[in-house]
């Protein structure tokens, strides 16, 4: 078990080496940082004198050892546009997107499990049908232009929800918040369902599918001859053994919620990093593309890590195999 | 298939009959044609396809314009409603946008330019997560621990970042004055670098599975050379799941261009995408021109939905385990 947790984190801790790798390259090499500094007419000794004091002299495995050594304190340089330190720029926007990730994941949790449970007792029923109808428009429509959708539903046409921003939000410490305030919660509304369809329409499919699987197991059907309530079975007993895999996978597609809302994001103009990200996409500025993706990629691989472990805690089939030399 | 008709296809001139026609027969009998007949939603998906795809060839005939060429627009023609209804003016029967375009011919090149973009893409993530996969599923060893870690940690990114990243590098070494041809490229490699993993991982496993069976052996002995193993012979056995996932594939990389290019890291305004015609679009929302964003919209979902329901309906039938 120890043995297993430890070769997980090692590899994790190559995985974040690696992305820094890529994330030096592209903040050395994709453009010279020092044209972006100085302005056109900057004559050649001042580009030295920048060039020097940049430290973009020294030899490469030198910068990279400098650049990784400032990531790790979470210092990322200054920001091209901003002319602001990057990590400021992230910690000011990360409230914003961590609270409509956790918001839009809450939201297809409650009722990708709800839609998947009925669908999967019910097989036959027009609202099953309807359900599956829209778990295929959740996966076939582009997550853009369901905002777009919702914009002009309740936005443009009926005027219920603010189309762009976050509303008013409560300061408590470094964290800004929303879900204190009423224009708040109501901002928050269509951006969390645009970000949360694809997610609902994958957990509704797999609680469906595991469910219909467990219920053919032997198990129930012991149960059912022991004459126990439908109710006490499916619910005590089927879901019960769904949820494990729905939350690992719910777990795992956090990250992506994450990296997905830059998408949301852009639509509802909300003030988190994927915005600032695809900002900096469309104005080539570096080192907060190179910031974010190692901010993102360490989000992705603590959860996989702690989703990993946590898994064989959990079921102690899988530790029995892994206890085992390979 | 009831037992009376087996004894009966066995004859001589049935069998005669059978071969007669050639390949177009034979493709009209197979399993794969006889589920897709059965499925009215997969022909009317297929439908829908190819209708779009024959408007996208065939942009430059139906259109009453040259939405890339500034010369064909008129300022006076802008803003005009749909045909049908009370300011609608003919010819522009979706109606025009703020610099007057038309909407539909914009759709067709905008289609054209999707479908381009969407098609190489997957062909470029096809060659290389099938190359990939084939050498790491046939020498195994160093080079395909290496090969799979790659896609393993590539895996665990959407590829919608992965795409913008590249996106943004290439911006970044080429400058900001990419002409909208190199960026089409550009979205090409960002979707090809993105989608690759899984042919990869899918050509490994069956590469895994048909190395060890004896007309591989057989090849080795005789001395034909490996790459001539693999492509000639190995590759063909595993084109089934390839096939599915290429189709899963276009959807997605055609979602993923439409992506790039509403977040304004795709394809320029000149020569617009479907999805810079909904980013564009989507500006006018608010004044009620709602006809600019709609109907590239809806060509978009109607594109993605036909060609998602087309790849359920191959993978189901190439399954083995369902039929």
């Amino acid at each position: 078990m120890l043995a297993f947790t430890l070769r997980r984190a090692i590899q994790a801790i190559g995985v974040m080496i690696a992305v820094g790798v890529i994330a030096f390259s592209m903040f050395r090499f994709a453009g010279d940082p020092v044209n972006q500094i100085v302005s056109l007419d900057t004559p050649a000794a001042e580009r030295e004198a920048v060039r020097k004091s940049l430290g973009l002299d020294d030899p490469v495995p030198v910068q990279f050892a400098r650049y990784f050594g400032n990531a790790v304190q979470f210092k990322f340089g200054v920001s091209y546009q901003f002319r602001q330190p990057v990590s400021n720029l992230l910690m000011e926007r990360m409230p914003a997107t961590l609270e409509l990730a956790a918001c839009a994941t809450v939201l297809a949790m409650v009722f990708g499990i709800l839609m998947g449970v009925y669908s999967a007792l019910r097989r036959d029923t027009i609202l099953t049908k309807f359900f599956q109808a829209v778990s295929l428009i959740g996966i076939s429509l582009p997550t853009f232009l369901i905002g777009i959708l919702l914009i002009y539903l309740f936005s443009v046409t009926l005027g219920w929800l603010p189309s762009f921003g976050r509303g008013d939000v409560v300061r408590i410490g470094w964290w800004t918040t929303g879900l204190l305030t009423l224009s708040g919660l109501k901002a928050l509304i269509m951006p969390s369902i645009t970000l949360g369809l694809f997610q609902m329409t994958l957990i509704m499919r797999l609680v469906r599918a595991e469910m219909l699987e467990v219920l053919r197991t032997d198990y129930i059907r012991f149960a059912r001859a022991r004459g126990l309530t439908t109710r006490a079975i499916h619910f005590g007993h089927a879901l019960k053994n769904t949820l494990v895999p729905v939350i690992t996978v719910a777990g795992l597609q956090f990250g992506s919620v994450i990296a997905f809302a830059i998408i949301t994001e852009t639509v509802f103009q909300w003030p988190g990093m994927g915005l600032l990200f695809v900002q900096a996409v469309q104005n080539v500025d570096i080192p907060i593309m190179a910031a974010y993706l190692l901010m993102v990629s360490l989000i992705f691989v603590t959860i996989n890590l702690v989703v990993d472990i946590l898994y064989t805690i959990v079921d102690p089939r899988l530790r029995s195999t892994i206890s085992r030399p390979a | 298939m009831s037992d009376a008709v087996v004894p009966h296809r066995l004859e001589p001139n049935a069998q005669a009959s059978r071969s007669g026609p050639g390949w177009l027969k034979r493709a009209l009998d197979s399993d794969i044609f006889y589920s897709f007949r059965r499925s009215r939603m997969t022909m009317v998906a297929a439908a829908v396809t190819i209708l779009f795809f024959l408007l996208a060839i065939f942009a430059s005939q139906l259109s009453v314009q040259n939405p890339f060429d500034p010369a064909q627009l008129q300022l006076m023609n802008s803003r005009i409603s749909p045909l049908w209804t009370a300011e609608g003016q003919s010819p522009f029967l979706l109606g025009t946008d703020e610099q007057g375009r038309d909407v539909f011919s914009a759709i067709l090149y905008g289609l054209r330019i999707s479908l381009v973009v969407g098609v190489l893409g997957v062909v470029l993530a096809g060659t290389l997560g099938i190359t990939l996969g084939l050498i790491a599923g046939y020498f195994g060893g160093t080079v395909d621990g290496l090969i799979m870690r790659i896609a393993d940690v590539q895996l665990t990114f959407p590829a919608i970042l992965i795409a913008l990243l590249v996106n943004g590098v290439a911006k970044s070494v080429f400058g900001n004055r990419l002409d909208a041809m190199s960026t089409l490229a550009v979205l090409v490699v960002a979707i090809g670098l993105s989608f690759w993993v899984q042919y990869a991982r899918t050509v490994r496993g069956s590469v895994m599975v048909e190395k060890n069976k004896d007309y591989v052996a057989a090849a080795q002995l005789i001395g034909l050379p490996a790459p001539k193993i693999i492509f000639r012979h190995v590759l063909p056995n595993t084109m089934g799941p390839i096939l599915v996932i290429a189709t899963i594939n276009l959807a997605l990389a055609i979602i993923t261009e439409a992506t790039l290019s509403f977040l304004g890291a795709g394809m320029p305004d000149t020569m617009p995408s479907l999805g810079t015609l909904i980013r564009i679009g989507n500006n006018y929302l608010f004044a009620g021109e709602w006809w600019i964003v709609a109907f590239p919209g809806i060509a978009l979902a109607g594109l993605i939905l036909s060609i998602n329901l087309l790849g359920d309906w191959l993978r189901d039938a190439l399954n083995p385990k369902l039929r």
